[in-house]
This record gives structure tokens, C-alpha cells and sequence, in this order.
């Protein structure tokens, strides 16, 4: 997948659309279905993000192949107040179930790679990669699918 | 009754409502499920609420929390509240975020939290 996905966050129905983009590319790209959902969920948060604390910004999706890894990142851009100590926001300082840290501490889970660049002011970018195939768990449930033809039968 | 998000029914003749999710939810979508499941909870006098999330690909924080506000709300009212169907997938990246859904109790689907209920 060379293409890029570009999706316009504006209110949270936009949000929606992200998730589901970002599932499909990284279905296209051969992640299992649970890292896919990971990718989803991680959108999610990033995108309510962007529409609670800056009201507008964009989500862009594409595909990664760096030394020999296929992968997938995912940006996520606004123009809003930015966040003044990222460091500490990472950390899980400002984290409360209803805060700005649940968002980007689940992402850092859920993602393999995250980066968030801000400076007050001068709004957010964040930036997160999912690698393919280190799935095991994920492999596990999509072999286990009912729907799923089986060897031999 | 209908609600945007989906179906609310009371399920005659257990006392119980039943809301099942029929599509992806917008965070707005999620805060009117919240309100009308506690609205009709008080209204209906239901025991119990079962909300079968089978259709949500995506359970984020904000889900999960909205989830266990209704639990906790119901419980305080007397009425127990099951989430069933919570996809495999979805369990696993809940489970790596660290979402755990406070207070909800969970079944697999809606035949074992009517059991759960009945219990």
C-alpha cells in the first residue's frame, strides 16, 4: 500500500471513519485482525483527541517497509492549544480515566512506536507504527475462527 | 423503544431490558446509549440491563467508561448490568490497553447473561 489515507477530523462521527480506514489498510497490509483492531483503537483515542482539545485537525494513514519491516503509521495532526509538558503526559502523569493521557497511554500500548511532537500554542502531532508479525495472540484468534476454512476438512 | 444507537426492549416477562448495539458508535452516539439506558432503567424498573456490544468493532476508553457508569449507576438503583459479546479481538486490545470495565459484569452472549442475570 504506497497510497496515503487522509481523513479530516472535525467532529466525532470523523472519528469513525478513521477507525475503520485504519482497520482496512491494515488488513490490505497483512496484520492480523486483532493487531487491525489494535489500530483501530488507537486511532479512536488519538482522533477524540483531536476533536475534544484542538476541535479539527487530520488523521493520515500508510504503509511502512523500513529495513526489511512492513508496517503501518499512522499521523495524526491538529492545530490546537498543544500540551505544554509532553514528557510528563507520557508518563502518565496527567492520566485519569476522563483526561488527555488515557488517550495517548492507550495508544502507546496498543501501537509499537509513538512519537508526539507539541509546543503550546502550536498544536500536536502524533505520530505512532504498528510493525507486522509480531502477533502471536492475535494469529491464535484468527485461526480459531469458526468462518475460517481449516486444513483438511 | 428505538434509540439512535440501537434497540432498548424490555424483555417481558424477566423485568429485564435489553439494548443491543446495531452499529459503530460516534462518541455522541455512546452518550445518548449511556442516558437512555439509565432513563429507561428507572422507567421500566428493570432489574437488570443486558447490552449486547456483538456489533462494536472498536471498545475504546471512552466506551469503557461510559459502560461502567452505567453499571455503577444501575447498582446503586438495585438493577445489575451484563455487557455480552464482546468480540475476541476486541477483549484482547481492551486487555493490552488496560481496560477492564469496572463494575460491569460480562457474559459471552445474550443467552448466558440472561443466566448471569437470573442467577
Amino acid at each position: 500500500m504506497s497510497e496515503e489515507i487522509r481523513v479530516p477530523i472535525a467532529s466525532d462521527a470523523d472519528t469513525i471513519v478513521a477507525r475503520q480506514r485504519g482497520r482496512e489498510a491494515a488488513l490490505r497490509l497483512g496484520f492480523s485482525r486483532t493487531d487491525a483492531t489494535f489500530v483501530a483503537t488507537a486511532i479512536s483515542e488519538i482522533a477524540r483527541n483531536i476533536t475534544v482539545h484542538a476541535g479539527q485537525g487530520e488523521i493520515i494513514i500508510r504503509g511502512l517497509s523500513e529495513e526489511g519491516r512492513d508496517g503501518l503509521v499512522v499521523i495524526a495532526r491538529d492545530e490546537g492549544p498543544g500540551i505544554r509538558d509532553v514528557a510528563a503526559v507520557m508518563r502518565q502523569e496527567y492520566a485519569s480515566e476522563a483526561g488527555l493521557g488515557i488517550g495517548l497511554w492507550g495508544a502507546r500500548r496498543l501501537m509499537d512506536e509513538i512519537e508526539v511532537a507539541s509546543q503550546p500554542g502550536e498544536g500536536t502531532t502524533v505520530t505512532m507504527k504498528k510493525w507486522c508479525g509480531f502477533d502471536e495472540v492475535g494469529r491464535l484468534l484468527d485461526d480459531r475462527r469458526p468462518s475460517d476454512p481449516t486444513p483438511g476438512s | 423503544m428505538r434509540v439512535a444507537t440501537g434497540e432498548l426492549r424490555q424483555a417481558c416477562p424477566c423485568g429485564y431490558l435489553i439494548a443491543s448495539i446495531q452499529s459503530a458508535l460516534s462518541d455522541t452516539e455512546v452518550v445518548e446509549l449511556r442516558d437512555s439506558l439509565l432513563v429507561e432503567v428507572a422507567r421500566h424498573r428493570s432489574r437488570g440491563v443486558i447490552v449486547d456490544v456483538a456489533a462494536l468493532d472498536v471498545i475504546d476508553s471512552f466506551v469503557s467508561r461510559s459502560l461502567s457508569t452505567v453499571a455503577r449507576t444501575n447498582r446503586l438503583r438495585g438493577a445489575k448490568t451484563v455487557v455480552v459479546g464482546i468480540r475476541p479481538e476486541v477483549a484482547v486490545a481492551m486487555s493490552h490497553f488496560g481496560l477492564g470495565l469496572d463494575a460491569v459484569d460480562t457474559a459471552l452472549d445474550l443467552e448466558a447473561g440472561l443466566e448471569l442475570l437470573d442467577r
